[in-house]
């Protein structure tokens, strides 16, 4: 369920890292928690994101949640699929439905993220 | 079943669209008195319109027969019971219907010269006398036009009072169990918000407030009796708290219903609150509004209330506009007249001793409610309720059944639901406000209701998540309504929506 | 009842409140009176606001005829003792009749989309102020002099803290409308709105294509405010426009000293989600049939609490309805010959008067008192039961000797032959 490769937040967000471009989404406990998903608020390619802060949202019919960066850098590619069909993250959070593709500027950040059997245990799985 | 529902046929109706044709008519008017203008004329040909595109034409039994279909597809207060924490649907006297509806207060412009609009301004000072009097406040504005627009107006009031005193500081602490216009208010108003925990009993922390309200605290935004319907027991401490920090109490009077002759929150510390008169004074909710939210204050904030004030000359009333502290208007004109004359007729037909019956009614129904309610479903704050009461879906929540499913199963039963998943503070909440209006054989059928889909939840869960089952349209998709938002008509119909 | 819950008396229902909270006394209101009393209450003070008096007072409130359908069906109790549906299964009537208004409201506008409206025209134009400011985050907004005094006034209150500043436009001393000239020279790429008013405060129509045309140049929105919607009627919609929003007060209800009214914000399909406020979509329900529901309500305060667009709660439905009936009694050809009846009475006054503005109007206009003054002129029509235009000093020092005249449907040839009179005097 969560790849091992992958790196978590707390704020449930996960990263996989290729060189210097991190591929960024939310979580498979995430989208269960929000319900069906209705729509997706991005920024656009070359928007500069920091780590911890957030940059875009994710909305089901009654909640709003904000997505919050794991990494800083900037943004080089985003999901245009998941803006005409929101409910792809519900299906397939963990790969299809990534967020943005994030080119890194800063290498070491990522060693504070969660492990994959961190970040279960975090959500008590 | 028991008793309230049985079927029923419903009539279809289509759009206006839909039913539209060609050279149909609903309306005459006399003829002209004078030269007829052609707009293209008078306009420029560039700046009239050809046409209003698809506008609908009926005739005049089409369109009646369109809106009254449309009224039976609605429930409504005339129906039953709706049993909504926190919005007091009681009973809208049909009596202010007419008053509202005098030819001289209807037709009253709001620039007529002001010897002729004596009357009406009669009405807004007697009303804001009679508010003055039941809230323990100093002064009352009318102008705001719904309780979040009173309560916008009641901090921009705290806000210019903190900045004659060269400071207005940067937060507003809100509780947890804070209706959600608060917040949003707060923001509107250029404040952070600050939200504070609930303590174990439901109530305000008082340590926690302490901890959090400093030099920064501009104001705390409070709800009392609370969301749970329980009265904040250390209320006068709280606003000493906030006081002897430089703070003050905004007070959101959504729950004045349990208040009314017994208590004032004037008296007991509050600095400015806002009232709905479409809650505690009877004014119809129409299907969501026009409301109407005065706001009270204490002397203290009173230079800084909107403009223009009713003072009183030798020559009888006159609208002062010369308030030079005034944060200015929150709203054209005076406010939803309409609205006050409803609720003054409310409070005349009433009277002192009438008001105050009212509340212990309103108290009492609530609380028959919960004590015939407490076998069948949790409740998690034990403190005696005033206006309305709180249980919790968690004994139901085990067998899936979650609050909004309880209340799309009570629709069967022909009651509106509660207030679904709200205050926040509570598991699964079901928030129940009967008011003073209802009888006790509604109450009983009520009652009867829920206990038996607490049954049907424990012999037959699924039923009970398909629900409702007996009502024109089953359970509607909001997933679908966000994801491809459909917010008008248009000539050409989505193909896969079947028509009524 | 009582007994059933183990009291004995109802003081006992709120005995456990601390000691010195409680009134302790009754409120001192005088006890309760028959409906028979309430009435003849009312009609004293009815009595006192000179009722069936002529009156030739707009200034952004409208005296109508209103057609009898439309009290009708909102006195429907399914209408006027519902509530905001949040529950659709039990109110497919509300959100049906809010959906019909939403359509009407971009039909009459030439927008895309259109919300369940606001509490007023005058509080929906800080909403095009904040909108704006939220779509192109600049912070500056533009307002043309000749928008309605009292908006300007409510937009000032609304926007000190929102970190918005504002600026007016002069408007042309001879035509009465905006001064494009002083736009073009106050337009920066730190503005994030215009907002003008047509038909204007003076009641003249606004020169509108060419201001989007100079607020776009500039990425600037324009926005576009109406307080008459009767003259939707016949005047091009301003389909140039970002956003529109406006009073429908002519549409639904009488005068009423000021409110209540239903203000509607309209705006383009890209900018749906930045509207504040109730909406009204379409859906399915689990068997497939047409259902309608609020939705985007992740948009609102009770979901997205401080971040919300706006902290309304409540929409103006049961005003609204109102307006949907008026709008549906008249109908496609209706709207258009009562706006045609306005524009032809209002002609007529003007014809035998000394108008100040030289721009095209639609059925209200300045006129200068000349050897007379305002205070004359009413003075002399009063004696004839007939209230005259609204003496603009109040508002316009700099035009002490004008008069806003409005004739609607409403006003007698008698009564602007009267009118021309009393201007002679």
């Amino acid at each position: 369920m969560y790849p091992d490769h992958y790196r978590y937040t707390k704020e449930h967000e996960w990263v996989s890292l290729e060189g210097a471009i991190g591929t960024v989404g939310i979580t498979f406990h995430a989208q269960k928690e929000l319900g069906d998903i209705v729509y997706v608020d991005l920024p656009k390619s070359g928007a500069v994101v920091e780590k911890g802060k957030p940059f875009g949202s994710v909305e089901s019919v009654k909640a709003v949640s904000d997505i919050y960066s794991p990494v800083s850098g900037e943004i080089v590619e985003v999901n245009q699929a998941l803006i005409q069909s929101p409910e792809k993250l519900n299906e397939d959070p963990h790969g299809a439905a990534w967020l943005v593709k994030i080119r890194l500027s800063a290498q070491a950040e990522t060693n504070n993220l969660l492990t994959s059997s961190d970040y279960q245990a975090y959500i008590g799985e | 079943m028991p008793g309230k529902t049985r079927n029923n046929i419903s009539q279809n109706e289509p759009l206006l669209f839909e039913i539209s044709h060609p050279g149909k008519r609903a309306y005459q008017l006399p003829e002209l008195d004078v030269p007829l203008v052609d707009p293209g004329e008078a306009l420029g040909a560039g700046n009239a319109r050809q046409e209003i595109a698809d506008f609908p034409e009926v005739s005049e039994i089409e369109a009646i027969r369109h809106f009254t279909r449309l009224s039976t597809w609605n429930y409504a207060i005339d129906l039953g019971l709706f049993p909504l924490g926190s919005c007091t649907m009681k009973y809208n006297p049909r009596i202010n219907e007419l008053v509202a509806r005098t030819e001289g207060l209807a037709w009253a412009h709001p620039y007529q010269p002001e010897a002729l609009a004596q009357g009406a301004m009669q009405v807004m000072t007697n009303l804001e006398a009679a508010l003055a009097e039941i809230t323990g406040m100093d002064a009352v504005t009318l102008e705001p036009a719904a309780g979040a627009h009173g309560e916008l107006t009641g901090v921009l009031l705290i806000r210019a009072l903190l900045e004659t005193r060269g400071n207005p500081r940067k937060k507003v602490i809100i509780p947890d169990s804070a209706h959600g216009t608060n917040p949003a208010t707060a923001a509107m108003a250029g404040y952070e918000v600050e939200n504070l925990k609930s303590n174990a009993k439901g109530m305000m922390d008082l340590e926690a407030l302490s901890r959090v309200a400093d030099e920064n605290t501009a104001a705390l935004m409070i709800t009392n009796p609370n969301t749970i319907g329980i009265f904040e027991e250390e209320i006068v401490k709280v606003c000493q708290l906030m006081h002897s920090r430089g703070g003050l109490v905004y007070m959101d009077g959504a729950n004045m219903n349990a208040l009314v002759g017994i208590a004032r929150p004037g008296d007991f510390g509050i600095d400015v609150m806002h009232l709905n008169l479409h809650k505690t004074f009877s004014t119809p909710h129409g299907g969501g509004g026009p409301g109407s939210g005065a706001v009270a204050v204490k002397k203290h904030l009173e230079p800084f209330l909107p403009v223009p004030r009713l003072k009183r000359t030798g020559e009888g009333l006159s609208f002062d506009y010369d308030r030079p502290q005034s944060i200015g208007k929150v709203r054209a004109y005076y406010g939803n007249f309409g609205v006050l004359i409803r609720a003054l007729a409310y409070i005349l037909a009433h009277g002192g001793p009438g008001l105050k019956q009212a509340t212990l009614d309103a108290l009492l129904n609530a609380n028959y409610i919960r004590k015939g309610l407490e076998p069948f479903f949790d409740l998690p704050f034990k403190s005696p309720s005033m206006h309305e009461c709180v249980f919790s879906d968690s004994r139901q929540a085990r067998r899936g059944v979650k609050t909004m499913d309880i209340a799309k199963r009570l629709i069967d039963y022909g009651f509106h639901p509660y207030t679904v998943a709200f205050p926040l503070v509570v598991q699964g909440a079901m928030m129940i406000e009967p008011t003073e209006t209802e009888s006790r054989q509604e109450l009983d059928l009520f009652i009867e209701a829920m206990s038996a889909i607490a049954k049907e939840i424990e012999e037959d869960p699924q039923f009970v998540l398909k629900a409702p089952h007996h009502t024109r349209t089953s359970r509607v998709d909001e997933v679908m309504a966000a994801r491809r938002p459909v917010l008008r008509w248009r000539r050409q119909a989505p193909v896969s929506i079947a028509a009524d | 009842m009582l007994a059933a819950i183990g009291l004995e008396s109802q003081d006992q229902l709120y005995a456990h409140l601390p000691k010195d909270v409680l009134l302790g006394r009754p409120l001192d209101l005088a006890p309760g009176v028959s409906e028979y009393e309430i009435t003849a209450y009312f009609r004293e003070l009815a009595s006192r606001c000179a009722p069936g008096y002529a009156s030739f007072l707009g200034a952004g409130v409208y005296a109508h005829y209103r057609p009898v359908l439309c009290d009708v069906v909102v006195s429907r109790g399914e209408f006027l003792t519902s509530y905001t549906p949040y529950q659709p299964e039990m109110a497919q009537g509300t959100l049906a009749a809010i959906f019909e208004f939403q359509t009407m409201v971009c039909q009459l506008t030439g927008m895309d989309v259109a919300n369940a409206s606001m509490y007023d025209g005058s509080t929906a134009t800080p909403e095009v102020a904040l909108m704006a400011a939220r779509i192109t985050k600049r912070e500056k907004v533009l307002i043309a002099r000749s928008v309605h005094p009292e908006y300007r006034t409510v937009l000032r209150t609304y926007s000190r803290y929102e970190g918005i500043t504002i600026e007016e436009i002069a408007y042309d001393p001879a035509t009465g409308q905006m001064d494009l000239a002083d736009l073009d020279a106050k337009l920066d790429s730190d503005t994030a709105a215009v907002i003008l008013q047509s038909p204007n405060f003076f009641g003249v129509l606004e020169n509108w294509k060419q201001a989007a045309a100079l607020a776009h140049g500039k990425g600037a929105l324009l926005g576009y405010l109406f307080t008459e919607a009767v003259s939707l009627g016949i005047v091009d919609p301003p389909v140039d426009a970002d956003i529109v929003a406006g009073e429908l007060q002519s549409f639904a209800h009488p005068p009423s000293f000021g409110g209540p009214f239903a203000g509607i914000i309209a705006t383009r399909e890209k900018y749906m989600r930045q509207i504040p406020g109730r909406l009204a979509g379409q859906t399915v329900d689990s068997n497939g049939n047409r259902a309608f529901c609020l939705t985007l309500s992740t948009r609102e305060q009770h979901i997205r609490r401080e971040k919300a667009t706006s902290n309304i709660c409540t929409n103006q439905a049961l005003i609204a309805l109102m307006a949907t009936v008026f709008m549906t009694v008249y109908g496609r050809e209706g709207l258009r010959e009562l706006a045609i009846q306005n524009l032809s009475k209002a002609r007529y006054l003007a014809n035998g008067l000394e108008r100040r503005f030289s721009g095209s109007f639609f059925n209200e206009f300045v006129a200068k008192t000349g050897s007379s003054s305002p205070e004359k002129v009413n003075e002399s029509l009063l004696e004839n039961k007939i209230i005259g235009g609204l003496p603009l000093r109040r508002f316009y020092p700099e035009l002490a000797d004008c008069v806003l005249l409005c004739a609607t449907e409403m006003i007698r040839r008698e009564h602007m032959d009267r009118v021309h009179q009393a201007f002679q005097l």
